[in-house]
């Protein structure tokens, strides 16, 4: 077996799918700082479930929202491993909203990569907390309404309004400048747990072209336009390292 | 065996003692009456030992987090009442699936719903028979007494680790709050996980390893159930308990666990000396529930009487233990209540004289 962080060969997500993507940066950033073997990452349910097959590190998978708590675990009984979860927006921003809130307030000494894609991947693209306000889904054919269907979230600014969390970003990947900056944030975030200095996230803006989009390039177009409009990039707790 | 030191305690208190003498390393929990002793009991004694104490934000927060813990290799537990056991009942389910080892004590109150906190049998079916989804069992202990208490929990935590499979102590709301005094003559228990050839604490010098319940290749989710169900044979085969009293020659012999089975054991001594010949079975496994060890007390006339605090759970059990529906009478309290001795004792004694 390889000594990389990623295992060779394909992934099953779509053609142009945010989480291979955010799936070669995660573990490009573990190589880099070179802790694979003391790594352990916490799979979501969600299209990401699978990531034990591509992820070369300890690996296990947590019940639909529930990373932060098993991660929390982990973390207290491992201190000096590199912990962190996976989670999609479905995953982190509604069925474990709670499990999130509470992980980052007590300041676990964990890393959440968050795979914003605003929809529901894996169930066939329903909508999602994040969902943009008049985006089409399964569940919204006529679009989200706000009556019917409430605001979209912006969990990452809640999350970095708690005194526990220490660095909090959002980035995107649909730029190759942007892919760049989530590299450097999600390596900071690591690094934020490897000083102990408590709890840190980063939100990646992602598409899911299947469920978000007629084509890939629409996917990406709709990112640059509208998306990271209403979701800004960029730091938005930084505590020092 | 520890020269016997004897302690006066509550049954809560107790199962703490029993986890942490067991070498318990992580313990997560959410207050909920009546096992709140219990919660504040590890919080002490987790910090006092240098282990893993967790208050969670929720039960469903607990089981995950117990989840993680067992995945590192460390012992762990949770305990709850009845509506947050519901709760956890998903994470059960993954820790079966996951082949996970795991404590989960239930100090059961009433219900359905929010009920109320006095004690209560009535999770017999929830506990034994599933709860949560899919085709798993687990090893299901009822303490009947603030010793038991220890005992079991102590015990719980090799059986787990035996299988990999959580345990759960059921208990009820009297057994738990109750005070008696006890002998702790157990040595203290320590596990490495380093040494475990399954957990997950890193890489380093072998492999990467994965624990997950999910299996979409075709027929790789039968192929694992098959191996769980083998696993569930063994057990059944293997950890089957149960305490008899007075049964030998006994005409009428009451089936009864926990709280109601120390309410039975009064009643065989006051049965007895009216001149009925009345015994005590008592199931400590309720899963695996000792079948074939009742049957083995039938002597084709006996009457076999079970009471609970609940609307007949156990019941079911001890028709199909006894295949004879006309000889097992029933006598159960739902909501709190406790079966009364004289009730009991009115309906043995019907019972006896028409047969
Ligand atoms: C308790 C529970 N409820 C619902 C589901 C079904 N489910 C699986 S994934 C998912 C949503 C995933 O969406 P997201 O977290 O955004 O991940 P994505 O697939 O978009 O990456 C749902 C609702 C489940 N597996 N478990
Ligand atoms: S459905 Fe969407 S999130 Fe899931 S793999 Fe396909 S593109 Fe990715
Ligand atoms: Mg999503």
């Amino acid at each position: 077996m390889s000594d990389k962080a990623l295992k060779d060969g394909p992934m099953h997500y779509c053609p142009g799918c945010g989480h291979t993507m955010a799936h070669k940066l995660v573990c490009d950033v573990i190589d880099g700082l070179g802790v694979r073997e003391r790594t352990i990452g916490i799979a979501p349910v969600g299209c990401a479930v699978l990531a034990y097959d591509y992820w070369n590190f300890d690996v296990t998978e947590a019940p639909h929202g529930r990373c932060p708590a098993v991660a929390t675990a982990i973390k207290r009984l491992l201190p000096d491993r590199v912990v962190f979860t996976y989670q999609g927006d479905g995953d982190l921003a509604a069925i474990g909203t709670s499990e999130i809130i509470h992980t980052a307030n007590r300041g676990e000494n964990i890393t959440t990569v968050f795979v914003n894609n605003g929809v529901y991947g894996m169930t066939g693209g329903q909508l999602a907390p994040t969902t943009m306000l008049g985006q089409k889904t399964a569940t919204t054919i006529k679009g989200r309404d706000v009556r019917r269907d409430g605001y979209p979230l912006k969990i990452a600014e809640l999350i970095a309004l708690l005194p526990g969390t220490r660095y909090v970003e959002r980035v995107s990947i649909h730029t190759k400048a942007g892919v760049e900056r989530a590299a450097e944030a999600l390596r900071t975030a690591f690094k934020v747990q490897m000083d102990g200095r408590g709890f840190s996230l980063v939100e990646i803006v992602a598409v899911c072209p299947t469920y978000g989009a007629r084509s890939v390039k629409e996917a990406y177009d709709r990112v640059e336009n509208e998306i990271i409009k209403f979701y800004p990039l960029g730091i938005l707790k930084d505590e020092g390292l | 065996m520890t020269p016997a030191k004897k302690i006066l305690i509550t049954g809560n208190e107790a199962c703490g003692e029993g986890a942490v003498t067991a070498g318990c390393g992580f313990y997560a929990g959410y207050p909920i009456t009546p096992q709140n002793e219990l919660t504040a009991y590890m919080s002490k004694r987790m910090d006092e030992c240098g282990r893993v104490f967790i208050q969670s934000e929720s039960e469903l927060a607990a089981i995950n987090m117990v989840l993680g813990a067992s995945l590192t290799g460390e012992r762990a537990m949770t305990t709850s009442s009845s509506p947050g056991i519901s709760l956890m009942q998903e994470g059960i389910s993954y820790l079966a699936g996951c082949q996970l080892p795991a404590v989960i004590v239930n100090v059961m109150r009433g219900g359905p719903g929010l009920g109320n906190i006095a004690a209560s049998q009535a999770d017999y079916f929830q506990a034994t028979k599933g709860g949560g989804h899919g085709d798993y069992n687990m090893v299901i202990l009822a303490p009947a007494g603030v010793q038991e208490m220890f005992e079991c929990t102590y015990e719980a935590f090799d059986i787990a680790e035996r299988y990999r499979n959580p345990v759960m102590i059921l208990s009820d709301g009297i057994i738990g709050q109750m005070m008696e005094p006890i002998e702790v003559r157990y040595p203290q228990k320590s596990v490495d996980p380093d040494k475990s050839p399954w957990a997950l604490r890193g890489c380093k010098g072998r492999e990467s390893r994965s624990i997950r319940s999910l299996f979409l290749k075709e027929g790789a989710l039968e192929e694992w159930n098959r191996d769980l169900q083998r696993k569930f044979r063994t057990m059944e085969a293997k950890e089957v308990r149960y305490e008899t009293y007075k049964t030998g020659g006994a005409r009428l012999i009451f089936v009864a666990y926990g709280t109601s089975a120390r309410i039975c054991r009064a009643v065989v001594d006051k049965l007895r000396q009216e001149g009925v010949k009345a015994g005590l079975f008592r199931p400590v496994s309720l899963w695996p529930f000792p079948y074939k060890k009742l049957k083995g007390l039938d002597k084709g006339t006996t009457v076999f009487f079970d009471v609970e605090m609940s609307a007949g759970q156990m019941l079911y059990d001890v028709r199909l233990a006894v295949a004879d529906d006309s000889r097992v009478l029933f006598h159960g309290r739902m909501g709190g209540g406790v079966p009364e001795e004289a009730d009991i004792i009115n309906i043995a004694k019907k019972a006896v004289k028409r047969k």
